[in-house]
């Protein structure tokens, strides 16, 4: 099986992430770059499903040069080789841009599934795999926290509000995946030694035949208009407690729908 | 001194493990004296018992230095966890991989580098550990194609956890022809009949580590146990000791640095009279003597365990390293306790942890009188 496991570079979440006064986009150097975290459960769940089945896990990364870092980790996690899709046509891509050009790439190099997280830790909309999956024509099996494979099938179970949904489909597909589903493995320092081995192929938007009026910020569909610091976290309320306490905790927590 | 990109990943990979899996589960198998397996379990999978080893050994294929570096990064965070993989690797396999017969380096290494089996090296006695081989009682002798051992060991660490496999005991084996006492290494299986393994030490510090008293008493082993050539087992443990030194220096910085990362946090946070009590300058020099300290026990482990891997002798700054480092661990931890206040001498607090730990920093693999000694005897000053 020909799995690509797409990884993005985010910034630490543990860091000040700030955005850029220019162009209102994410300041990438101001904090360190790490592998999203949900992206590491989908390098996982791919590195597993090899296991099981054979093939090979190709990772899929866009973003700027310094994104080599973040691939380096998932190929000493154990993926074979990686695409690194890099052009500065790409700078302010949004998700609808960025959905087209990794459609343009994947087309390219051929899979039978496609792994990603479910989100990225820094956008966060969390609608990548949807738009990936209409743009190669594709099922979309989302928010996986389980995933069989058997020859061409695949069902996954779906993590709902009330539970999980049993979803089925024939390969090729793509699949997004939450934290439940595995626990991703530390690279060993053989890994990240043969890391540094392992081929890296890195794609201009004219390799992958992306048409560079449809990516960027020109190509970008949405704008960010006006950004703000994020206000401080108010006060919390404290409830004292005359022989009522419990009423008005209840009272509480149902107004605001956790019950 | 910058990282090659591969230690810089090792180093951050284990921070991350360090910061994820140990520290929010350590300090209950710390109160409880109990042995992580299932953190030893991990570090197996990650390769950290295997660090050093070349990968037909079911190694990692790396050097000293990452072993060094993977200690300093655990002992950050704990040092029972540190000195668990120290004592595996470097007084484990690293003697069996260095001076192990090929039969003796296939029957034991891949379960020894995968984790799976812990190692250990039994050299200090109840009568003495600073005093060898003087002070030795221990006595293997041949007969009928066995070793028979007899003696007690004092203070071995991870010789009887429930995956110890292998530990190497120093024993007499004859007198030299100078007269002096003939001393090789004899590997003991786990669970050899006449090798007992006492009930765990109550330690002030290392608490979830295994620590134990062993004894021997007419305990049979093979003649083919006997790790390399009869009588080398006083050169065998003074390269595994010297060695082992820039380790535990390693291990001494984690224990340093993690005094500083857990005092610039609390200073920030803790207020008194109005201001955070990093705002004192009483309080900011502690840190910065705090950070001098760890950086240049620091700087002193890296260049000695540069020497050790360029060929170069490397006794002086092993020595060197750990007596720095086990001051710098020492005096680090007295501060970051002070620093914290009451909370400071609260064991759920990772300094009250770090204090605890540090003054065996000054004890173990030779202690800081041993150190000068040594330092002294490199300035050729031992035949004044
Ligand atoms: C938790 C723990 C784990 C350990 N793990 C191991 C292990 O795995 N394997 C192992 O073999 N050992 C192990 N040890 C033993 C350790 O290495 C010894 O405790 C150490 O070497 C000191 O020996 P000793 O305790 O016999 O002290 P002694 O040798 O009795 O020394 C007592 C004091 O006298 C000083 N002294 C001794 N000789 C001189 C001298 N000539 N000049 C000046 N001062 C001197 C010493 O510095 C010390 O201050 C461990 C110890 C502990 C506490």
């Amino acid at each position: 099986m020909n799995i690509v496991v797409c990884v993005k570079q985010v910034p630490d979440t543990a860091t000040e992430r700030k955005l850029r006064s220019d162009d209102k986009t994410l300041d990438r150097d101001a904090a360190d770059g790490v592998v999203n975290e949900l992206d590491e459960y989908a390098v996982e769940e791919a590195l597993r499903l090899k296991e099981a089945h054979g093939g090979e896990v190709t990772v899929l990364t866009m973003g700027p040069g310094r994104a080599t870092e973040t691939i380096r980790k998932a190929l000493a996690m154990g993926a074979d080789k990686a695409v690194h899709l890099s052009d500065d046509a790409l700078h302010g891509s949004d998700a609808l841009a960025t959905s087209y050009a990794m459609a343009q790439t994947l087309k390219k190099i051929g899979f039978d599934l496609v792994i990603l997280g479910s989100e990225s830790t820094d956008a966060r909309t969390g609608v990548l795999a949807a738009m990936l999956a209409e743009r190669l024509g594709t099922p979309q099996l989302t928010l996986a926290n389980k995933v069989d494979v058997d020859g061409t099938a695949i069902a996954i179970q779906r993590v709902t509000d009330y539970g999980f949904d049993k979803v089925e489909a024939t390969l090729p597909a793509v699949v997004s995946v939450v934290e439940k589903i595995n626990d991703p493995r530390y690279p060993s320092f053989k890994g990240i030694m043969a890391a540094k081995k392992k081929k890296v192929e890195t794609l201009g938007i004219a390799d992958a035949e992306i048409a560079a009026e449809l990516v960027g910020l020109a190509g970008a569909w949405s704008e960010v208009a006006e950004f703000a610091a994020a206000p401080p976290r108010a006060a919390g309320t404290i409830v004292k407690d005359e022989g009522d306490g419990g009423t008005k905790t209840a009272d509480f927590l149902a107004s605001k729908k956790f019950i | 001194m910058k990282l090659t990109d591969e230690y810089e990943a090792l180093r951050k990979t284990v921070q991350g493990f360090a910061r994820d899996v140990v520290a929010p589960v350590i300090g209950d198998y710390y109160e409880r004296e109990e042995f992580p397996y299932e953190i030893v379990r991990q570090m197996g999978a990650m390769g950290l018992f295997g660090l050093p080893i070349p990968e037909e050994y079911g190694g990692m294929g790396g050097d000293y230095f990452a072993l060094c570096l993977v200690l300093e990064e655990l002992a950050r965070v704990d040092s029972s966890v540190s000195i668990t993989v120290e004592a595996a690797v470097s007084l484990g396999a690293m003697p069996i991989y260095r001076f192990g017969t090929a039969e003796q380096r296939a029957t034991w290494l891949p379960r020894l580098t995968s984790g799976e089996m812990l190692g250990a090296f039994g050299l200090t006695e109840p009568g003495g550990g600073t005093d060898v081989p003087g002070g030795m009682r221990t006595t293997a002798t041949l007969d009928g194609g066995e070793w028979v051992i007899n003696g007690t060991k004092a203070f071995i660490t991870n010789s009887g956890t429930d995956i110890t496999g292998v530990v190497g005991v120093a024993a007499i084996t004859g007198t030299t022809a100078a007269g002096k006492p003939e001393i090789s290494t004899i590997l003991v299986p786990s669970g050899t009949p006449g090798f007992t393994v006492s009930k765990k030490y109550s330690k002030v510090g290392w608490s979830a580590s295994d620590t134990r008293e062993l004894s021997f008493a007419d305990c049979r082993v093979p003649a083919a146990n006997l790790l390399g050539e009869r009588g080398r087992g006083y050169a065998q443990f003074l390269q595994t000791l010297d060695e082992g030194r820039i380790a535990i220096a390693a291990l001494a910085v984690g224990l340093a640095q993690g005094c500083v990362d857990e005092s610039l946090r609390y200073v920030r946070e803790r207020r008194a009279f109005g201001h955070p009590i990093g705002h004192y300058q009483a309080i900011q020099f502690k840190i910065a003597d705090m950070e001098v300290r760890t950086h240049t026990a620091r700087l002193a482990y890296h260049h000695a365990a540069e020497r050790m891997l360029s060929g170069l002798p490397f006794k002086k700054e092993a020595a060197i390293a750990k007596l720095v480092a086990g001051d710098a661990a020492m005096d680090n931890a007295r501060a970051a306790t002070q620093i914290f206040g009451g909370y400071g001498f609260m064991n759920e607090f990772p300094v009250g942890r770090f204090y605890r730990d540090a003054k065996i920093l000054e004890i173990g693999e030779g202690t800081s009188e041993v150190q000068r000694l040594l330092i002294a005897r490199e300035l050729g000053l031992a035949d004044l």
